[in-house]
């Protein structure tokens, strides 16, 4: 197992070395010039470029991507364009909001989607299902800012018991932190508890079709045991791999969620350095997301073994 | 189990609790959303309105422009002026101090102003006629002029574009096309870097030594009285979400709400609404390329005079008629220059005159290429009911769709539509910088030296010379209309009207606000 986790670790370099590349060239690609946008409106033409040839935009790419790499192997990967700002400390700031709502979100999700799923499995067809369906069916239709938008209104603005937007760090407080989430949790692990709850009632079916269950059942092993124990377990290594795709995407950045509740995380630090065209905040921040998919995957992966002892690396 | 789950909770939860300090608790807490976030520190490095936000909060002028635009002395004492309008003499008044505890000097001010001067469009103008900056001692200075200019005072004060800011010498030696990376003033907020989360927020604690002026506030000039301990500048993208936070008393006070909302904020327990500045508007501005045809003829820039309405565009972007007045002027309408100077122009919409002006001025029917903006609140839609216009008049137009952040960077291209360039962009300029023919730098037309577009006449910049160089008020007003009339006539824009944001703010949370003038004046704002 150890060998394999550290060629797996091994195997992230090229996978990085690609998406370094990759983002580079496809920002300076890109239309967009932050000199232009720095300058500000009154600004002249010769004004632009003079701020351009200061951050160094005007120098040939090949040099500016040596110039990044070099900084990157030294571990800096540079400073804001806009705020001349580490952009170490940028992220920084931004992970604890996008942890929490990760957490919260999937907390959120999982609780309640795995009872979904299993219970719509065991009584599959019957009237429970349909509704669990139903219900996860339109949890997974509704955009995510419709039902924010309404949950706001509702138990922000008309019964004032939530705040309508911000994040409270842990440091502010227990309650004032969970108050700040709950309901971009909601409103985000709905769509996530749909997909769970699908995929754990298909794959339960599944399960619940095997002799050993056939078996577990005339032995007269109680229902729950039976479900939670012997069904569940066998079932988990496709609910682990979607968790696990939650948790990327997550992380990742939600940027409505982000934008509607007003969450500084690292979703709506991405789209905010995309448009300002702050390129090695964006860089910065790809590497991050490309580097915690990998690390997520190599989890998922490693977690198939403990859940499944068949599989063995 | 559940009782033991619940039990380790709330041990959880009692140490994070405790961690509040009851200072903080008490602390008088300004919390405003700004029409952008704070990402630069530098109001001299950026023509953004937001970092001369930031900047009039943390940073002290010489002087400051009072509501009625008139320059009153802010870090100046005493002043003199010779005879011959050649030399000012300024003293610094008493109790100037950084908020590193350093006095402020004239050594500072000096280099300040310099850098101001090569950076900001009205500096380098007012440099171009200022000779040399001498200090006298740490309080006192010289500047001296090449020959009179009446503009030297309203440069200095001004709250537009780039404010004057003085910073300490050792910050004020960056190179003008380099940001500041202390931002260290004497005004009456100190800036909490350590605090600041870029697209988040900006942070001000309340500059407890700072010395106001005995004179009563008006927008830049007079007392600057910190009316709360600490200011937190707070970036909501989502205008429902800021809107929602406001009507929930979580945040104070909202510069730019959408006009959507008005009405909804208008009904809301505890909000209220104000109207801005008399001369604080947003002026509409559709942009002509004259480097390339057909605009490269006055007479297709004049064609395109037939294709506004203003009604039409005002209705789109603002709806209610009374946030909107039509102004056929360049001018802004309602302040002290506003005239009717080449306004006869505008007389009427008729798109198939436009069309056939275009055509005798050589159009064939080649694509037009507009910059379409398709994130900006008025931009976007302004640029629509054009774009309409043109396609109801029979023009080809090419509408290339783009972010703000393209078209700013597009715009200054300088080559001919079909290799990258342009020929049309809308955009926004302020009622205050747009009220004064030297702050306003949209109408000048100064070639190569000038604004995206590159207007070329040199009649216009010597009537905006001879403005800045006019004795009296009478005399201004008179050059002032020579000046629209010939720009209108030239086409340096074409203005599609004028609109009012008002102020939303918690009428039962906090005091003192008062109507923008130029840009939103924060400092003297009180918790009840």
């Amino acid at each position: 197992m150890t060998s394999y986790i550290v060629r797996r670790l091994f195997a992230t370099l090229p996978v990085m070395a690609v998406v370094a590349l990759f983002v580079f060239f496809l920002l300076r690609f890109a239309p967009g010039d932050p000199a232009a946008i720095i300058a500000g409106d009154d600004a002249t033409a010769e004004s632009i470029a003079a701020v351009r040839a200061k951050l160094g935009l005007d120098r040939p790419m090949v040099e500016q991507f040596v110039v990044w790499v070099g900084q990157l192997l030294q571990g800096d990967m540079g400073v804001s364009i806009f705020s001349n700002l580490a952009v170490t400390r940028l992220i920084a700031q931004r992970l604890e909001p996008t942890v929490a709502l990760t957490l919260s979100t999937l907390f959120v999700a999982v609780v309640l989607a795995v009872p979904i799923g299993v219970v719509a499995a065991w009584k599959a067809r019957k009237l429970v299902d349909r509704l669990a369906m139903a219900f996860a069916v339109l949890g997974f239709a509704m955009p995510t800012f419709v039902l924010a938008y309404i949950l706001i209104y509702f138990f922000a603005v008309q019964w004032q018991l939530l705040p309508v937007q911000g994040y409270a760090p842990i440091k502010q407080g227990f309650w004032p932190f969970v108050e700040s989430l709950i309901l971009p949790s909601v409103a985000l692990g709905i769509t996530y508890m749909a997909l769970i709850a699908r995929i754990t009632r298909a794959s339960m079916l599944e399960v619940l079709a095997q002799d050993y269950i056939r078996t577990a059942n005339s032995k007269g092993l109680a229902t729950d045991r039976v479900l939670l124990l012997h069904a569940l377990k066998n079932a988990a290594v496709p609910i682990v791999t979607v968790i696990g795709i939650g948790i990327a995407l997550l992380i990742s950045g939600v940027v409505i969620t982000e934008t509607v509740f007003n969450i500084p995380g690292l979703g709506r630090l991405t789209v905010d350095a995309v448009l300002k065209r702050d390129y090695p905040v964006v860089q910065g921040l790809i590497l991050v997301f490309a580097g915690a998919k990998v690390l997520v995957n190599l989890i998922i992966d490693i977690s198939y073994a403990f859940l499944d002892p068949r599989i063995r690396y | 189990m559940i009782r033991r789950i619940l039990a380790g909770a709330v041990a959880l939860a009692v140490p994070f609790a405790a961690a509040q300090t009851p200072a903080l608790a008490q602390e008088k807490v300004l919390k405003a959303v700004m029409h952008a976030d704070v990402r630069v520190i530098d109001p001299v490095w950026t023509t953004q309105t937001i970092a001369n936000i930031h900047g009039a909060l943390i940073y002290d002028t010489l002087f400051g422009n009072d509501g009625n635009q008139k320059p009153q002395p802010q870090m100046v004492g005493k002043y003199e002026i010779s005879p011959d309008r050649l030399t000012y003499t300024f003293t610094l008044r008493d109790g100037l101090k950084f908020h590193d505890g350093s006095p402020v000097t004239t050594k500072d001010v000096i280099a300040s102003l310099k850098r101001w001067g090569a950076k900001d469009g009205v500096g380098q103008r007012l440099m171009g006629f200022v000779t040399k900056m001498e200090p006298v001692d740490d309080k006192t200075f010289t500047m001296v002029l090449r020959e009179p200019y009446g503009m030297v005072l309203e440069s200095l004060g001004k709250s537009q574009s780039s404010i004057a800011a003085i910073m300490r010498e050792k910050d004020a030696l960056t190179d003008p096309q380099q940001q500041v990376k202390e931002a260290v003033g004497s005004g009456p907020y100190m800036f909490a870097k350590d605090q600041w989360v870029p697209g988040s927020k900006a942070v001000y604690l309340k500059n407890k030594d700072y010395v106001p002026r005995t004179e009563a506030p008006s927008s830049f000039a007079g007392a600057k009285i910190p009316g709360v301990d600490r200011i937190e500048l707070v970036w909501i993208s989502d205008p429902q979400t800021t809107m929602s936070a406001l009507i929930n008393g979580e945040i104070d006070f909202y510069e730019q709400p959408t006009n959507d909302f008005l009405p909804l904020l208008e009904k809301a327990r505890g909000v209220k609404l104000m109207k801005t500045g008399k001369i604080d508007s947003t002026q509409g501005m559709i942009r002509l390329n004259h480097l390339h045809p057909p605009f490269d003829n006055v007479k297709a820039r004049q064609a395109m005079y037939y294709l506004i309405n203003q009604e039409d565009f005002l209705r789109t972007i603002v709806g209610d008629p009374k946030f909107y007045r039509v102004c056929k002027g360049l001018l802004t309408c309602g302040g002290p220059y506003e005239n009717d100077g080449g306004s006869e122009l505008m007389k009427e919409y008729n798109p198939k005159k436009a069309l056939q002006l275009l055509k005798e001025a050589g159009y064939k029917g080649e694509p037009i290429t507009v910059l379409s903006a398709t994130d900006h609140a008025t931009i976007t839609p302004a640029t629509q009911v054009l774009v309409q216009a043109m396609r109801e008049a029979g023009i080809n137009v090419d509408a290339q769709s783009m972010d703000w952040g393209s078209v700013v960077t597009r715009r200054a291209k300088k080559e001919p539509p079909a290799q990258g360039g342009w020929n049309i962009f809308v955009t926004t300029s302020g009622g205050v910088g747009s009220s004064n023919p030297v702050l306003h730098t949209w109408i000048g037309a100064a070639c190569d030296k000038g604004l995206f577009g590159w207007p070329c006449d040199p009649e216009v910049e010597k009537l905006r010379n001879a403005f800045g160089m006019a004795a009296t008020e009478e005399e201004r007003k008179k050059i002032a209309k020579e000046l629209q009339t010939r720009a209108m006539e030239q086409v340096v824009f074409l203005p599609f009207g004028q609109w009012d944001t008002p102020i939303a703010f918690r009428g039962d949370k906090i005091d003192n606000v008062v109507p923008n003038t130029g840009l939103a004046v924060l400092w003297g704002i009180t918790k009840k």
